[in-house]
């Protein structure tokens, strides 16, 4: 598993160990019932702070993406795999209808906003 | 994490036009508290007065739970282990010698663990304290300061006079001694990229008052470099500049993130950042 912290960018560390968390999480990396590896251990792998280590993990434990068993340590929640589906829709949806009124604005046509989906979709 | 590890509420301490003036500060247990200062910003008098080595004006101090005016602070000393900027052990034992005073000093003294300290730090065994480098006794003292099953480490300039190598090393040795959640650190340096890389909170000491003490991330997090006209720095909401420094040509400023409109193009700063513009800056109060 790849955990990539950077310091640039300036997407806190909290958000960015959160996200490589979930995307394992929902590509399947980590498996339901996988145990994640301690707070204090990832902190102390990563070179980041514990603190920033919890927060992370109480926002997957807040997202359901992964429950915490007191004493025992933090595991891959099962996954509902229609509402992933669902959110990831949705998230699609979001992307594009801002594509869309940002085209309208500066005059693109549908016709060529399709095209330039479809470069993106092959490349 | 359980109890606070370190606790000063109101503490104070005068040696005149020195000191530290009503010092609160709290160390929440298995997290390590960088603290930073200049010269003289009152970090050593805050360590002695922990230690209770110094006697306080005023205020009260709990290390580990426990009153440290009490006679019960003298078995708590027992879990801590103290590393100063100046290593001092007798100059004519070696450190096979010195082992021997140590297990008689701490009750709970592990050879083992000395000895594997002092193999990864490559410290000699029959080699005069005296004729050890600077950098030598440090690792000396940071050896047996971990090797008396301590649940608290204060250091205070403890990677001050290493080269970068070393101190890289000694801070991954931090590390791994707070991954028992009951273990915590106080660290005093003026060295603050190692604080950066190493706390969880950072605080800053100025003139023996504390200016800030939060948690780093979130401090790091929520304030931005921002390069600026004057111009654009006279229209921000003045609660939002932390503190500012201009030149001819425009001017840079600290800024909470929250406080600035979107689209002004923020850099992440440094703690150095961080207290450079608290301190030098012009303030925005």
């Amino acid at each position: 598993m790849n955990i990539l912290i950077r310091n640039t960018g300036g997407v806190p560390i909290y958000e960015q160990i959160f996200t490589q968390l979930r995307d394992e999480i929902c590509s399947g990396t980590l498996l339901p019932g996988e145990a994640l590896p301690s707070i204090r251990s990832l902190a102390r792998d990563l070179r980041v702070s514990v603190i920033t280590t919890k927060r992370a993990y109480e926002e997957l434990e807040r997202a359901g993406y992964v429950v915490t068993v007191a004493g025992k340590g933090s595991f891959v929640a099962e996954r509902d795999l229609e509402l992933e589906q669902e959110a990831r829709l949705r998230e699609i949806e979001s992307h594009l209808s801002a594509a869309a009124k940002l085209g309208k604005k500066c005059g693109i046509t549908e016709p060529e906003l399709v095209e330039m989906l479809r470069l993106q979709w092959e490349e | 994490m359980s109890e606070n590890a370190i606790e000063l509420r109101h503490v104070s301490r005068s040696f005149g036009d020195f000191g530290v003036s009503d010092l609160n500060l709290t160390l929440p247990g298995g997290c390590i508290l960088g603290l930073m200062g200049e010269n003289g910003a009152g970090k050593s008098t805050t360590i002695r007065l922990l230690m209770d080595t110094l006697r306080r004006d005023g205020g009260e101090i709990f290390v580990l739970g426990v009153d440290n005016t009490t006679p019960e602070f003298q078995r708590v000393k027992q879990d801590i282990g103290v590393v100063l900027d100046e290593a001092r052990f007798p100059e004519t034992l070696n450190a096979r010698e010195l082992e021997q005073v140590l297990a008689l000093t701490f009750t709970n003294w592990e050879s083992d663990t000395f000895h594997r300290y002092m193999d990864r730090f490559q410290l000699p065994e029959k080699k005069l304290f005296k004729d050890f480098s600077r950098g030598m006794k440090m690792k000396l003292a940071i050896a047996a300061a971990l090797s008396h099953r301590a649940r608290l480490l204060i250091l205070d300039e403890a990677t001050a006079g290493l080269d970068p190598i070393v101190r890289d090393e000694v801070v991954e040795v931090f590390r791994e001694f707070v991954c028992d959640d009951d273990h915590s650190i106080l660290i005093c340096s003026h060295i603050v990229s190692d604080l950066e890389k190493l706390c969880d909170y950072a605080g800053f000491l100025h003139k023996g008052r504390l200016l800030f003490c939060e948690e780093k991330d979130a401090l790091l997090e929520g304030c931005g470099l921002l390069s600026c006209t004057a111009g654009q720095l006279a229209e921000l909401e003045p609660g939002a500049v932390l503190g500012s420094v201009r030149s001819p040509y425009g001017a840079v400023a600290l800024v909470r993130r929250d406080g600035v409109p979107a689209g002004f193009e923020l850099e992440k700063p440094t703690l150095e950042d961080i207290i450079l513009f608290q301190v030098k800056g012009e303030k925005h109060a």
